[in-house]
């Protein structure tokens, strides 16, 4: 069974989003997407400053076995990735919700956060999911 | 729902991530797949390998049909249990599968093919068999579903395997050279594998497939899936049917030239005059190493590029947890010199060329 911190909103994607007290949204991979995808060994993280529409490939996490892309949750502009991922991607799957963060992100509207899934919408989607 | 091999239990039991392997449902991993490899390269680990399939061809013209059946030359095989890694070509000189074979006795030879082509390879043994017949005694060709095949690789792999025997099947096994095999009781054993590890591989009865392996892991011997067993082999330099060369490609174009005996002139093997045509007209593409100097992974059907000569394809790619960079294969053109760049997701990455294999006994032969 996978963890699902509850303070934290989700995609149907497997991506997570915390706010930050500044303002600024951190995204990441759930642990239930790092355990289906293996151990990672490349993440490519965007440049600060890119703008991002929602659903748009924003990041892409390689474990051995096979590349998948990673989707910008909501609309945003990119505030930094995260650069211990260039020699430490494991920490993806070590620490998903805390030192394995992708990115940073000034949200276009904050409102588009909160329509996103909550933890126990989340945590209904995996067990429909067959998890 | 796929084919099963007598340990599909225990691997649910063991609680593997199964998945479709050429029809069949196998562990891709038990834990971390990194771990498992760095079992194999730095220990031991095992690996169900019994969807492959083993076909034992007994007759009095065994060897003679399988010198005309395979590129290689069963003419080599003079030792008993001695074997030979051999492709089987169609008429074009293309690859139909890679295998090996092992000489049991005078009259009787051991094939083991891949499993995603099973069918396909034991209707070509059986329809070219039925041809060569002509006048001769009948071909027996055996598919030995009975057996399950367990390889045990890495460093101390022979050491743990043999404490499942008595001491003297023992002995018998470990006095075995590299590329031999021997029926040591219920069990054939042979000193040959997939990972560049020395080690074993176990063809034994199904229903003692199990216990094999319970004893195994409680010896320290770490269970191993499908993906450790990719990475490995491609660090190893060793190809993967499919990926690497098909029906469409020959050995020359894949890195296999040295598994195709020419010699003796008269061996008139399936494929034979397509290849001399193909070395007559001069090679148009080989399989290279490719070592990747940005950070990134190479993957298989991405664009190689080569600087003033044209461009190829990567026909099998990873990352190499021995090297911690990434590595592959790729088939490009004969001319390709020491650097080409990668398309990757539409960046062009430095790759290095380099002979395979990268790793062999858990070293690294990169400069």
């Amino acid at each position: 069974m996978s963890h699902v911190p509850p303070d934290l909103h989700y995609t149907k994607t497997h991506e997570w989003l915390r706010t930050l007290p500044d303002g600024n949204i951190e995204i990441g991979i759930t642990d239930h997407a790092q355990h289906a995808l293996g151990d990672l060994v490349f993440v490519e993280v965007p440049q600060a400053g890119r703008t991002l529409k929602a659903g748009e490939t924003c990041a892409v996490v390689e474990s051995v076995k096979a590349a998948s892309d990673v989707y910008a949750p909501i609309a945003c502009t990119v505030a930094g990735g995260n650069p211990r991922l260039a020699n430490e991607p494991e920490a993806v799957n070590n620490d998903p919700y805390g030192a394995g963060w992708l990115m940073r992100v000034r949200p276009e509207n904050l409102a588009s956060v909160a329509a996103l899934l909550s933890a126990a919408d989340y945590t209904s989607f995996l067990a429909a999911e067959g998890e | 729902m796929g084919r099963k091999t007598p340990l599909f239990a225990l691997h649910q039991e063991l609680g593997a991530r199964l998945v479709d392997f050429g029809g069949w449902d196998m562990p891709v991993q038990y834990g971390s797949q990194i771990a498992e490899h760095h079992a194999v390269r730095r220990a031991a680990g095992v690996f169900d390998v019994s969807h492959m399939c083993v076909v034992d061809l007994t007759g009095p013209h065994a060897r003679p049909y399988l010198q005309q059946l395979l590129a290689n030359d069963v003419g080599k095989l003079t030792q008993l249990g001695k074997a030979l890694y051999s492709c089987m070509l169609n008429e074009s000189g293309g690859v139909v599968d890679d295998l090996i074979v092992y000489f049991l006795s005078e009259g009787c030879f051991r094939l083991v093919v891949n499993a995603g082509t099973r069918d396909k390879d034991l209707e070509w043994i059986r329809r070219h068999a039925r041809e060569f017949e002509r006048g001769t005694s009948a071909l027996q060709i055996q598919e030995r579903s009975d057996l399950a095949i367990l390889a045990v690789q890495g460093p101390e792999a022979r050491a743990k395997a043999a404490q499942l025997l008595s001491p003297t099947d023992a002995g018998t096994a470990l006095a075995l050279q590299p590329y031999c095999a021997a029926q040591i009781d219920r069990w054939f054993i042979a000193r040959t594998g997939y990972t560049g590890e020395d080690g074993f591989e176990l063809m034994l009865p199904a229903a003692e497939a199990q216990a094999t392996w319970r004893k195994l892991n409680e010896l320290g011997v770490a269970s191993c899936g499908l993906g450790a067993r990719d990475t490995l082999r491609l660090e190893a330099g060793m190809n993967l049917y499919g990926n690497d060369m098909d029906e469409s490609t020959s050995p020359f174009e894949s890195g296999l030239s040295w598994t195709v005996a020419m010699l003796p002139r008269e061996r008139g093997f399936i494929g034979r005059a397509a290849l001399e045509s193909l070395r007559a007209r001069g090679e148009g593409a080989r399989l290279v190493g490719l070592v990747l100097e940005d950070r990134g992974v190479l993957r298989s059907h991405q664009k190689v590029l080569v600087p003033g000569v044209g461009e190829g394809q990567i026909t099998s790619g990873t990352y190499s947890p021995t090297l911690e960079r990434s590595i592959a294969l790729a088939r490009v053109p004969a001319a390709t010199a020491a650097r080409v760049q990668v398309d990757i997701r539409g960046k062009l990455l430095d790759a290095r060329v380099v002979k395979p294999p990268f790793v062999r006994f858990g070293r690294s032969l990169l400069n």
